[in-house]
């Protein structure tokens, strides 16, 4: 690993549903500006790992740690306590996330959706936020729709929308969940495209979800296979599709590319 | 028995002053059951348990009780655990309970009709509590909940007619004290009946204007 500090690292994190075991003592670590594609067959955890980082699920056991501090404990003499809302408040300004629903506020703007959150939750004045959301907007090529409401776009307009009202929180690591699995077949190039552009940027750190196989071995770093809740395997994109180590990782892929899809 | 529009004319005056009364006691009843049904729904909520069961099983009561035992307790029982109040108060707070019980449920599906994303998204943006209720919930989950909240204020209107039991100098007791005074009926009854058609057609009409306006048009598209 090298020097560089990292933004994210999970350390034995164990995740329960009652009796079900989701996260099985799962580490992983990701340096600064790593763009990162989990990917693993459903129910495998993917979206529990985003989850947790977005401190919309808690753990059970392990650590999480971002940017250097612990996410779900405070330091607390020489160990850790669990954490209070202000730690999680503090600490969730390091992160934004992009839904595989778009989750946009219905009763809002398009300008709106991305004007707001961060004139109420950062303090930014009105004349900077409203600039700010217009640039996005152009940046994801919606600069014409600034007063439509989410109910008159499309999915992938939507999930653009999406994609700029996490910006313009300016977290450093920014989550994906399947941004185009609810998509029209159409409409995925117009969302992977403004997803390239971010990666293509460099200083985000990306933890992207994803069954577009060929986009992410384009802009991923690396690439983790998560299966029953591990980390089975993890490399390069490249090593990972043309020459998986673990046999799981191989029976993965194989599904994948006789359900139609590439990985190249 | 034939309608006599001089004596119709002469009760007139009497009526519209009970019918004040009946429209000031649905003001204020509605007021407290806005209040009441958000205390309530919240309560309802609560992570306490003692809290949650508790208010739970008080809005049970009182929407498996007849309205017009709550108001003969208010009126009867309290003065005898040295409570008195007066009439009007002892309905206002009687129509205002019971409403409200049922405003809870319009409350809580209401806000359980804003999905969990909603929450999630707010959480993810970093919102506080306080800001994810006033800026991204209620703001979904009020204009649903219009319809149901003005068809209870009608309905609380026309219930309010029970408080002539009690004394109270509204619509409904005013008409009948001048049917036992005068030994005629037909007029004040068939104008405190048009009375409460009236207005409570007023309200639905209103209530279709506020509606139309409240912007469900553009959470649906
Ligand atoms: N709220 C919940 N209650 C109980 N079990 C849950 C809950 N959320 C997720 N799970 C279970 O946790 C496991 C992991 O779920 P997760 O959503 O992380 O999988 P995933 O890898 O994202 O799958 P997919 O590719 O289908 O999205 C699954 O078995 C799922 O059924
Ligand atoms: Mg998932």
């Amino acid at each position: 690993m090298s020097d560089r500090q990292l933004a994210v690292e999970f350390r034995g994190v164990s995740k329960l549903y009652g009796a079900l075991a989701v996260l099985k003592e799962l580490s992983l670590s990701v340096p600064q500006g790593e763009k990162i594609a989990l990917i693993g067959p459903s129910g495998s955890g993917k979206t529990t790992v985003l989850r947790i980082l977005m401190t919309l699920e808690t753990i059970q056991a392990g650590t999480v740690w971002v940017k250097g501090e612990p996410l779900w404990h405070m330091p607390k003499g020489d160990g850790l306590a669990p954490a209070t809302e202000t730690h999680l408040h503090a600490m969730r300004r390091h992160i934004g996330m992009v839904f595989q629903h778009f989750n946009l506020f219905p009763h809002m703007t398009v300008q709106e959706n991305v004007a707001r959150p961060p004139q109420i939750v950062l303090g930014v004045t009105s004349g900077e936020a409203e600039q700010r959301a217009q640039d996005l907007l152009r940046l994801v090529g919606l600069a014409q729709k600034g007063a439509s409401y989410p109910a008159q776009l499309s999915g992938g307009q939507k999930q653009r929308v999406a994609i700029a009202r996490a910006l313009a929180m300016q977290p450093a690591i920014m989550l994906f969940d399947e941004p185009t699995s609810a998509l029209d077949p159409e409409l995925v190039e117009e969302v992977l495209a403004v997803l390239r552009d971010i990666a293509l940027e460099g200083k985000t750190t990306m933890l992207l979800v994803t069954h577009e196989m060929s986009f992410a071995r384009e802009i991923s770093d690396r690439i983790l296979f998560l299966d029953g809740g591990a980390i089975v395997e993890e490399g390069p994109p490249d090593q990972i599709f043309s020459d998986p180590k673990e046999e799981r990782t191989r029976l993965f892929l194989k599904k994948i590319i006789a359900a139609g899809h590439r990985i190249d | 028995m034939i309608w006599d529009w001089d004596f119709a004319l002469r009760i007139i005056p009497d009526i519209l002053r009970g019918l004040g009364t009946t429209v000031i006691a649905t003001f204020f009843g509605s007021l407290l059951a806005l209040a009441v049904g958000l205390v309530i729904a919240l309560a309802n909520r609560s992570d306490v348990t003692a809290v949650r069961r508790s208010s739970r099983g008080f809005a049970e009561f009182i929407r498996r009780t007849p309205l017009l035992v709550q108001l003969y307790f208010i009126y009867f029982v309290l003065p005898q655990a040295g409570v008195v109040l007066p009439p009007l108060l002892c309905g206002v707070i009687a129509l205002g309970l019971h409403t409200g019980a049922y405003l809870s449920e319009v409350y809580r599906a209401g806000i359980d009709g804003v999905p969990r994303g909603q929450w999630e998204a707010a959480r993810a943006l970093n919102y506080q509590q306080g800001q994810t209720w006033l800026k991204i919930i209620l703001p979904q989950a009020i204009p649903p909940m219009i319809p149901a909240i003005g068809n209870y204020i009608i309905l609380m209107f026309k219930d309010s007619a029970l408080l002539s039991i009690i004394a109270v100098p509204e619509l409904m007791s005013m008409s009948r004290n001048i049917g036992n005074d005068s030994y005629r009926y037909l007029e004040p009854l068939t104008i405190a009946a048009i009375l409460y058609l009236l207005l409570s057609g007023i309200a639905v009409l209103l209530l279709r204007i506020i509606e139309s306006r409240s912007g469900m048009a553009r959470l649906t598209g």
